[in-house]
C-alpha cells in the first residue's frame, strides 16, 4: 500500500476506471480492453458472428493470436494428423490472414500457449485490461492488470468494439505473509488457499494477492497463483506491480523503449492500491502453515498437505458426501487415508500454470543424475517455443533425455486432453496443471495436482512423495 | 437470440455439487467450428460408457426424467470458459439451469445464449431434489418478468436476480453486440483520449 489519500483506491479500482468508456445508470459499465488474445478453439464462432453481420476487427493491432489448445506436442513440422484439429487450427489462419490479425501459429518461433508468451513478449503489462476466451487468463493478473476469460459470445463482443459489458465485480484481498518452507512452491501456496476457501470460495470476486510472501515470489511463481485464481471460482486475480515486474518487462519485444519506458514506469508505480482502500473481504494466510500440497479429488479445492490424510465421510459437511463419494470413487481412493506411497503411473509438467522456465529448471535441478521409476511415463512440455529454446541453451534437455523423459513441443497438451496427449483411463498422474476434474486428461484419467517439485520426485520414485525430505 | 418470458416444464434433475463444463461438454468435442450440435455430447462421459452405450443409471437416459428445465447441485458451471457448455445444454433442449449457485462465467455464457440461469436457495434446491424422486412429473413455473421461480405442488416460490440489462436482452431476445455497436462515438472518442495521453 503506497499513497495516502482522501479517496483510497485499489489496484483494481484504478484500472477500471481508466477503461470506462461509458457509464449508465442502470447499465453494465462499457470497459475498453487494451489486449485481447485468441486461440484456436474458442474463437471460430466469434469470427462467423462478425462474418454474418459484415463487421471488420476493431483493433486487430489490439489482438493476438496463437494456437495452443490443440496442437500435437510432437512433430509440429508436419500436418496436424488429427482432422478436426487441423480444421480448427485452419479456421484460426484463415481467420487471421482474412482481419489482418497477427498469429504466432505453429512453426513461429513465439509460438506457445496463450498465457506464457504474452508475458514472455512483454505484450502483457501493469495497468491493462486484458481478456480471451479462457479461463486462465488471469494469469496476466501477476503483472498488475485486469485480465480474465470471457466466452465466444464476448470474444465476438471484442473483436467488433474492443470493449465489454460489465459490472464491476466485488473485491477480495487474500494477505499472505511469512517465508515458505524448503520445498514449498507458489502452487502450493494457490492449492492451499483453494483447498482452505474451496472451488467456489472467490466466486463473485476479483482477487489482489498481497504480503511480503507474495512480494518475494518472482514473476514466473506470480503467475503461477494467479492462474489458479479461477479455480476457486474468482474472475481474475491480480497483484500490484513492483521493481520485480518491472525488472521482468524491461527489454522484452514489445514493452515500451527509451523515455516511452520512463514514462510507462513512472505510471506503474502509481498503480498500487492506496493506504485505507476498501475490499468486500480481506483473508490472511502464513506462509509457514503452508505444505507442499497434493488434491485427492475431482475439483482443484480438494487437496491436503502432502503429509496428511484425506478426510473421512464424516469430516465432509453432511449435502456435500454424495459428491465426495463420487470423487473418491472416481479416483479409486480411500477416505481418511494418505497419499504417501500412492503409485503414480504418469507424471505431467506443463500447462500454462507451470510449464515456465522457472519450472523446467526446477524439475532439472531436481532430476539432475537421476533416472525415472521404470514404469512411469514422463511429459515434460514446454508452455512456448522460447521456454523451449532455453531449456535447449541450458542443456536441460539433456537432463531430462538420461533421466529418461521426454521433452516435447509447446502447447496445452495433457492439461485438457484436446490432442493426442491424454492420460488412459484409471491411470495415476501427478499433474501441474490446473484442474483435476474427472475426464480433464482423458476419459478416466486420475489427475492428482501438485507442484513441479512434487511432480518431479514421483517420476523418480513412481509413487508420491514428501519432496521436503530431499531438499536441504 | 431466442427471447425468454416464462417457462412451466417438468424438470431433469442431477444433484451433483460442483459440476464442472468439462464434465457438461469435455475438450475433446471442442473441435467444431459451428454452434450447432453440441447437445448430442451433453455430459458425454456420464451419460454414455467407452463404448457409447448409454448408461441407465444416468439421468439424461431415464425416460420418466424429461423437460426444460435442468436442476443440479451448488457451483454449477465452475471450470473452464468454453461457452460450449452453455450450447450443449440450450441445444439439448433445457431453457433453465436452476442450481443454488452458479460459476460467474457460466453464467454470463448462459445469458448470452438465451439459456436462463435462477439461482435459488439452498432450501428450494433441496425441497426440490426431494420432489422430483417422489414425483419426476412434478413440474416447475419459471417467470423472467416477475424474476420468480415455484412450485406449485410443493407451495413454494422464490425471487431471484438478474441483473436489469440482461433481463431486458433476454426478454426481448437481442444479444449486447446490438447495443455495444451503437456506442462506436464513444469508443472512438475513448481510443482518440487515450492517444493523446501518450
Amino acid at each position: 500500500m503506497k499513497q495516502k489519500n482522501a479517496n483510497p483506491q485499489t489496484l483494481f479500482d484504478k484500472i477500471w476506471q481508466r477503461h470506462i468508456v461509458k457509464a449508465a445508470e442502470g447499465l453494465p459499465d462499457l470497459l475498453y480492453i487494451d489486449t485481447h488474445y485468441i486461440h484456436e478453439v474458442t474463437t471460430p464462432q466469434a469470427f462467423a458472428a462478425l462474418r454474418q453481420r459484415g463487421l471488420p476487427v476493431r483493433r486487430p493491432d489490439r489482438t493476438v493470436a496463437t494456437a495452443d489448445h490443440n496442437v500435437p506436442t510432437l512433430n509440429q513440422h508436419l500436418p496436424i494428423q488429427d482432422a478436426l484439429s487441423k480444421h480448427q487450427v485452419d479456421t484460426l489462419i484463415q481467420n487471421c490472414a482474412d482481419f489482418g490479425i497477427e498469429l504466432y501459429g505453429l512453426g513461429h518461433p513465439n509460438q506457445g500457449i496463450v498465457h506464457v508468451i504474452g508475458p514472455e513478449l512483454g505484450i502483457t503489462q501493469p495497468g491493462k485490461t486484458i481478456v480471451c476466451g479462457d479461463s486462465h487468463t488471469s494469469t496476466h493478473g501477476a503483472f498488475g492488470t485486469i485480465a480474465f476469460g470471457i466466452g465466444t459470445s464476448e470474444v465476438a463482443q471484442v473483436l467488433a468494439t474492443q470493449c465489454l459489458l460489465q459490472y464491476k465485480p466485488k473485491q477480495m484481498r487474500i494477505q499472505i505473509d511469512g517465508t515458505l518452507g524448503k520445498g514449498v512452491l507458489a502452487k502450493d501456496i494457490i492449492l492451499y488457499i483453494i483447498a482452505q476457501i474451496s472451488a467456489s470460495g472467490a466466486t463473485g470476486y476479483f482477487v489482489e494477492y498481497a504480503g511480503t510472501t507474495i512480494e518475494a515470489l518472482s514473476m514466473e511463481a506470480r503467475m503461477t497463483i494467479c492462474n489458479m485464481s479461477i479455480e476457486m471460482g474468482a474472475r481474475g486475480g491480480m497483484i500490484a506491480p513492483d521493481q520485480t515486474t518491472f525488472d521482468y518487462l524491461q527489454g522484452r519485444p514489445h514493452a515500451p523503449q527509451g523515455k516511452d519506458w520512463e514514462r510507462a514506469l513512472a505510471d506503474w508505480k502509481t498503480l498500487p492500491t492506496d493506504e485505507g482502500a476498501s475490499y468486500d473481504q480481506v483473508l490472511h494466510f502464513r506462509a509457514e502453515d503452508i505444505a507442499p500440497m497434493i488434491t485427492y479429488g475431482t475439483n482443484p479445492g480438494m487437496g491436503i498437505g502432502i503429509g496428511q490424510r484425506i478426510p473421512t465421510l464424516a469430516e465432509v459437511p453432511p449435502k456435500e458426501q454424495a459428491s465426495f463419494e463420487q470423487s473418491l470413487a472416481y479416483m479409486g481412493l480411500q477416505a481418511g487415508s494418505s497419499l504417501l506411497g500412492q503409485k503414480v503411473d504418469y507424471v505431467f509438467v506443463g500447462s500454462c500454470t507451470n510449464a515456465r522456465i522457472e519450472d523446467l529448471r526446477l524439475v532439472a535441478e531436481f532430476v539432475k543424475g537421476k533416472r525415472k521409476a521404470p514404469d512411469v511415463e514422463v511429459w515434460i512440455i514446454p508452455g512456448s517455443q522460447q521456454v523451449a529454446r532455453q531449456a535447449k541453451a541450458e542443456q536441460l534437455d539433456v537432463i531430462f533425455r538420461e533421466a529418461g523423459f521426454e521433452l516435447r513441443e509447446p502447447g496445452c497438451s495433457a492439461c485438457l486432453g484436446m490432442n493426442e496427449d491424454k492420460v488412459p483411463a484409471g491411470k495415476y498422474c501427478v499433474s501441474t496443471s490446473n484442474r483435476n476434474f474427472e475426464g480433464r486428461q482423458g476419459p478416466g484419467a486420475r489427475t492428482l495436482l501438485a507442484s513441479p517439485l512434487t511432480a518431479a520426485a514421483a517420476a523418480i520414485s513412481g509413487h508420491i512423495e514428501d519432496v521436503r525430505e530431499y531438499v536441504g | 437470440m431466442q427471447a425468454f418470458t416464462k417457462l412451466t416444464s417438468t424438470c431433469v434433475p442431477l444433484p451433483v455439487e460442483n459440476i464442472d463444463t468439462d464434465q457438461i461438454i469435455p475438450a475433446r468435442f471442442l473441435k467444431a467450428t459451428s454452434r450447432e450440435g453440441f447437445g448430442e455430447n451433453l455430459f458425454r462421459d456420464w451419460r454414455y460408457d467407452a463404448q457409447g452405450q448409454a448408461k441407465a443409471d444416468f439421468v439424461l437416459n431415464q425416460s420418466r426424467y424429461q423437460g426444460q428445465i435442468l436442476v443440479a447441485g451448488k457451483n454449477f458451471g465452475c471450470g473452464s470458459s468454453r461457452e460450449h457448455a452453455a450450447w450443449a445444454i440450450a441445444d439439448y433442449g433445457f431453457r433453465v439451469v436452476v442450481s443454488s449457485f452458479f460459476a460467474d462465467i457460466f453464467k454470463s455464457n448462459a445469458l448470452n445464449n438465451g439459456l436462463l440461469p435462477v439461482q435459488v436457495s439452498d432450501v428450494f434446491l433441496e425441497q426440490l431434489f426431494a420432489q422430483l424422486v417422489q414425483d419426476p412429473g412434478t413440474s416447475v413455473q419459471v417467470s423472467l418478468a416477475e424474476q420468480s421461480i415455484s412450485c406449485a405442488v410443493l407451495g413454494i416460490r422464490e425471487h431471484f436476480e438478474i441483473n436489469a440489462f440482461k433481463k431486458t436482452c433476454l426478454l426481448q431476445g437481442v444479444d449486447n453486440l446490438g447495443y455495444m455497436l451503437q456506442q462506436t462515438e464513444a469508443i472512438a472518442a475513448y481510443e482518440a483520449a487515450q492517444e493523446a495521453a501518450r
